[in-house]
């Protein structure tokens, strides 16, 4: 299947045909596929509706009432330390950037090991997904956080005293009240086995926890895997972000270490594309109300905050930070960082009915990069050790843009950045940031 | 706190914390006896032991006792909180008197033997383990559950098996309703000699193999299709 040739807009137009704002190509298209498949869209990655964004916000540099640091000669810190709350052994990062929960199952077996290569090779951590730990990932990453999901895919506790940090996943930004979707194309043998399935099924995992709801029960099953653990590992808490003020002080409140917050922007490997784009906030509304929730508790710092959802540079990193996170998480970033919608496969993507850049039927196990498939022969493409560098060029990159910002600033470290370094382009943003609008002292829905 | 009492490792959670049993049960270099005194309902009491322990535990557990148990052999003398040996890698749990809801949730082996009632969701997501029930469950008992045997001597709640995967599972007595795409199937064989495993596993030798009948997936909802949506109540 190839695209058909479209006529471009300028000649549409031209033509005195205008297409219409609500029903849109795409819109159309869509209400025709559904007519005829019956059933609604799947599709990977995050939302792609415009949101308030970092693109949003700007970073005021030194000048007269500031000073600066010099670039490459004055230092500026990046390292950070995660789980410092309870744990005995919290995982210390040279970068603030982690790489997010990705599922071997979604993932093929290369990919996450190129991920825990390159996360280790750039001094941070890799994290597991809705299907278990494998020992490739394990072998390949220096630090490795392991999910406890509703579905429980092979978990057991073995892999938990293995692990350098536990992450319970309540919700994810692309999601939250959704549970996991993996379509039988990529459901193998191996992918199978691990999940105690039979192979070929369309899995549906479940959205909530087969032993625990509420914040209460929360707490207990906290202190459970604490206990396992013999008290070790830092223990996070991810949530998608919606009632974001509320979900992180009650998961404070049961005991986490450290809050993993995903805004509507984070990827998945597979979900209704209905579900994306409707539910959920942005992550730049959502690090505000968080960092407000810590704050209330007297925990910001204490309690780390990682936030996700839409991280593409260093300039996104630095903004995240100096909003109050302690660290981010890129998880479609480092795909593409792999090799993912690389132009070099246009004429295959293009034979999917996709294109470079545009290629999200990750559900469908296909993808020709090799990362996000289950096909030995695709998933082969993929050199682990040369898709490992380019993640840690990337990391290292984004980390150099965070620095050079942060110096900008007139930070030492980067965990220096703070509010009072940011301004909002748009009312929303500052609204949603609370920072002030540029050039202005408002912020609107302050006094 | 904690003394030695014969060939066995007293801890009284009246003078003692959760914290030193589980830490003296994972620090043990060789499987032992050990009985814990006072419980009180006390949550995570002998969870995460690697070894063939025979732990007692003398009274009323709270959530997730013996949780991910490996090898060893829990005895709750009284009832249960929620999650009971939850994702259990082996060994045998037995909880004498009644079980909260979600017990045996995602276990993968070993054996769970309830001698009282399991609330709702018993066995729920289970992975491989063995569960015996000899009284009845509550509603949603074995959804989505995925491999294992699930066996109830008395009687079963709403929606048994919803969405379920390929676990077998068994009931004696009335099945107040089937989840969606589970179906009662054929009693063979194979079938009622994995009940008398389960049975003898249990020492359960006043019910007669022959009276439980047997419900599995009808893996109508492995592939979704639209027309099947009606399915998902």
């Amino acid at each position: 299947m190839s695209l058909p040739p479209v006529p471009t807009p300028e000649a549409l137009a031209r033509a005195g045909l205008r297409s219409s704002a609500t029903f849109d190509p795409a819109t159309i298209a869509e209400i025709q596929r559904a007519a005829r498949e019956g059933v609604y869209a799947i599709r990977g990655g995050g939302a792609k509706r415009a949101v308030p964004h970092f693109d949003d916000l700007l970073l005021l540099g030194a000048s007269v009432s500031r000073y600066p640091l010099e670039g490459y000669r004055e230092r500026c810190d990046t390292d950070v330390v995660l789980g410092t709350r309870h744990a005995k052994t919290p995982i210390q990062l040279d970068i603030p950037i982690t790489i997010a929960g990705m599922s071997f199952g979604a993932l093929s077996a290369t990919a996450k090991e190129a991920l825990g290569r390159g996360a280790s090779a750039a001094g941070t951590s890799t994290t597991t997904g809705d299907g278990g730990m494998t020992p490739e990932e394990r072998e390949s990453s220096k630090t490795l956080i392991y999910q406890l999901l509703p579905s429980r895919y092979g978990m057991n506790p073995d892999d938990l005293r293995r692990c350098d940090a536990i992450e319970i996943v309540v919700g994810q930004g692309a999601k939250p009240g959704g549970g996991g979707i993996l379509m039988g194309q990529k459901m193998s043998d191996r992918v199978a086995a691990m999940r105690d399935l039979p192979p070929g099924v369309d899995q549906r995992s479940a959205c909530r926890h087969p032993d625990w709801t509420g914040p209460d029960d929360l707490e207990i099953k906290i202190e459970e895997l604490r206990e396992i653990t013999d008290w070790q590992k830092p223990i996070f808490v991810k949530i998608g972000a919606t009632r974001t003020y509320y979900d992180v002080a009650l998961a404070v409140k049961a005991g986490a270490d450290v809050i993993v917050l995903d805004g509507m922007q984070g990827g998945t490997a597979a979900t209704q594309d209905i579900f994306i784009e409707h539910v959920g906030i942005p992550i730049l509304a959502a690090i505000p109300q968080a960092v407000e929730a810590l704050e209330e508790l007297g925990m910001h710092r204490e309690v780390q905050l990682v936030v996700s959802g839409g991280i593409r540079n260093g300039a996104d990193v630095a903004k995240a930070l100096a909003l109050g996170a302690d660290a981010v998480s890129i998880g479609v970033a480092a795909l593409v960082a792999l090799g993912d919608n690389a132009p070099a496969l246009e004429a295959e993507y293009e034979q999917l009915g996709s294109a470079a850049g545009y290629y999200d039927a990750w559900h469908e196990g296909r993808d020709p990069a090799g990362i996000l498939t289950q096909d030995d022969a695709l998933a082969a493409r993929l050199d682990p050790e040369l898709g490992g560098r380019r993640l840690a060029n990337y990391l290292r990159a984004t980390t150099l843009e965070t620095q050079t910002l942060a110096r900008a600033c007139g930070k030492s470290h980067v965990h220096n950045l703070e509010p009072e370094d940011l301004v909002a382009l748009t009312i929303e943003a500052a609204a949603m940031a609370r920072v002030p609008l540029a050039g202005t002292n408002w912020i609107p829905g302050r006094d | 706190m904690s003394s030695v009492i014969g060939q066995e490792q007293v801890v009284d959670l009246a003078t003692g914390t959760v914290r030193a049993l589980n830490a003296a049960l994972h620090e043990a270099a060789v499987p032992g006896r050990w009985v814990v005194r006072n419980p009180g309902g006390a949550h995570n009491v002998a969870v995460g032991i690697d070894g063939a322990h025979d732990v007692v535990v003398d009274g009323h557990a709270g959530y997730y006792c013996a949780g991910m148990n490996q090898h060893a052999t829990v005895r709750v003398r009284g009832s249960a909180g929620v999650g009971v040996a939850e994702n259990m890698m082996s060994g045998t749990v037995v909880v004498e008197g009644n079980a909260s809801q979600s017990a045996g949730a995602t276990a993968r082996g070993g054996l769970l033997r309830i001698d009282g009632d399991a609330s709702a969701r018993c066995a729920i997501s289970l992975k491989g383990a063995d569960v015996v029930v000899r009284g009845s469950v509550g509603h949603l008992s074995a959804f989505m559950a995925q491999r294992g045997r699930l066996l109830v001597c008395g009687d079963a709640g709403d929606a048994l098996g919803d969405s379920l995967y390929e676990a077998h599972l068994y009931v004696a007595g009335t099945v107040a309703g089937l989840g969606a795409d589970c179906i009662e199937k054929e009693v063979c064989e194979e079938h009622l000699a994995e009940i008398e495993e389960l049975l003898a596993a249990a020492s359960i030798t006043d019910m007669d193999p022959r009276a439980f009948r047997r419900y599995g997936s009808a893996r109508e909802l492995y592939a979704f299709k639209v027309d099947d949506a009606g399915s998902y109540r």
